[in-house]
């Protein structure tokens, strides 16, 4: 990060973060809470024993409309959207022509057309693409007049059904336009830790007003970036950037099961033949989840060696578990290798550390399947 | 009473009969957040002034903790192991990190006393 503090971006909580004495950093151009006073341990567990309350407003929400919608998405997306629903929500990906992943992202079809949640490091080129992309007559645009609040716990649905009545209702992944006390939100039953919970699109104008009025409930904490990024890692959910990126394709990154049937058999997005033959055939290498021995973590950029010592992966994810009070890590090895159970070694300021492929999630997704 | 020595990479020194404790400063434990790990060096090592004498690792990140005064290590704090996080809740006291038999007592004339660090971490706020 080159910017200097002057040059970031602030989301509409930005006084409130200040107030609430976050530790501001900058991310994707934004200053974001990296933690508040409680710290990164605590926000962590208390986002999975009660409700965390996270501003990912920095996140790029694009709303894309026209008679074209669907087949222009389709056409730049691997998901199936023809058998999506109005008011559900899936997970995708940008692919590029060679099958590489250029961002990752929600989509959710709504009455008049459909409406996408993606990074805020790529949402630019994001835009870019969908405009270039979509073919004529459909219209992408980003919604800058909007925040996104996360809301995310087993507490969360208890909270915000206190506020709006009827949101304890909606299944994982589905999506609808309720009121939350007394304010015009987007809410999907999504999120990035893990854990049962919301994404919240409220007014830029109001955000504060919501976000000051659910962390009035008892068991809502504000829970910054740090503890975001351990509760994702712990969750086996991929960081665009780290996890997967233009040299990672779905397969590789064994996030097939967001590529339907139908998509797999047609093809017709791009890098579609690359992927196709990835799916015949299996990929070179996968991403795997590991376990280190003992307390140290190993981090991103860490090589990994495999029992003669020569490098066969490299970690793209790692640190510390506050919830399984161990360091856990995440990244690529041939698959030869990538069976949970593996025994290889991460290379550690010089010094060789057990590390043990292990299953992903590392801790277990409790999402409300309803 | 022990004299306290700090250097401009958060570190304190405190030295009892020829023995210098060494540990990380309140604002070191407070910038670091929550340190999950720290690697401490091994007995009877040697350490120049300057040199990675140990490392201390947070959620988010792992940071070098350089030696502030020369020497060779006496002891560390085996502690820290199974409860790394006594550096943020203890980090002058049962957060030390090891005790260096110092080779030249006269680098501790470079470091700060606790008004001078005070000041100087008052100036970086």
């Amino acid at each position: 990060m080159t910017d200097s503090d002057d040059d970031l971006l602030q989301t509409p909580l930005h006084a409130l973060h200040l107030e609430l004495g976050a530790r501001m950093v900058p991310f994707a151009g934004y200053a974001m809470p990296v933690q508040y006073p409680a710290g990164i341990l605590t926000e962590h567990r208390h986002c999975r024993a009660a409700a965390a309350l996270f501003d990912v407003s920095h996140m790029g929400q694009i709303r894309v409309t026209g008679a074209g919608a669907e087949a222009g998405l389709e056409a730049l997306l691997p998901v199936d959207l023809a058998e999506l629903a109005e008011g559900r929500q899936r997970y995708s990906f940008f692919t590029s022509e060679s099958g590489g992943i250029l961002d990752d992202l929600m989509v959710a079809r709504e009455a008049e057309g459909f409406f996408l949640v993606v990074n805020a490091a790529c949402k630019a080129q994001d835009l870019a693409h969908l405009q270039q992309g979509l073919g004529d007559g459909v219209r992408a645009a980003m919604l800058e007049d909007l925040a996104l609040l996360a809301l995310q716990g087993p507490q969360a649905a208890a909270v915000l059904a206190r506020l709006a009545p009827g949101v304890e209702k909606l299944s994982f992944m589905a999506v609808a336009n309720v009121e939350i006390d007394g304010l015009a939100c987007r809410v999907s039953r999504s999120g990035y830790t893990g854990e049962d919970g919301y994404e919240i699109s409220v007014p830029a104008d109001e955000a504060e007003r919501l976000a000051r009025r659910l962390l009035a409930e008892e068991e809502v904490m504000p829970v910054g970036l740090g503890a975001r990024d351990s509760l994702r890692l712990e969750a086996g959910l991929c960081l665009y950037g780290h996890d997967i990126d233009e040299t990672t394709t779905p397969v590789e990154a064994g996030l097939t099961w967001a590529i339907q049937k139908r998509r797999r058999a047609e093809g017709g997005f791009p890098g579609a033949a690359v992927i196709q033959e990835q799916l015949a055939k299996g990929a070179d290498r996968k991403r795997v989840g590991l376990r280190p021995e003992g307390r140290a973590p190993v981090r991103e950029g860490a090589a990994i060696l495999d029992e003669q010592g020569e490098p066969v992966g490299r970690v793209t994810s790692g640190g510390f578990g506050p919830s399984l009070e161990a360091p856990v890590a995440m990244g690529y090895l041939p698959a030869a290798l990538a069976t949970p159970g593996t025994k290889v070694a991460a290379s550690v300021r010089n010094k060789s550390l057990g590390l043990e492929v292990a299953k992903l999630p590392f801790s277990p997704h409790n999402y409300h399947r309803g | 009473m022990a004299k306290v020595y700090f250097s401009d990479e958060h570190e304190w020194v405190r030295v009892e009969s020829g023995e210098a404790v060494i540990g990380i400063t309140d604002y070191a434990q407070k910038q670091l957040g929550d340190v999950v790990f720290v690697e401490l060096p091994d007995v009877g090592k040697e350490v120049a002034k300057g040199d990675e004498a140990a490392v201390v690792e947070s959620v988010k990140a792992a940071s070098e903790v350089y030696a502030a005064v020369s020497g060779t290590v006496r002891e560390v704090n085996e502690t820290l192991t199974g409860t790394p996080g006594l550096v943020n809740e203890d980090p002058l006291g049962k957060g030390w990190f090891f005790k260096l038999a110092l080779s030249d007592e006269s680098e501790l004339e470079a470091l700060m006393d606790e008004a001078a660090y005070a000041a100087f971490v008052q100036g970086l706020e």
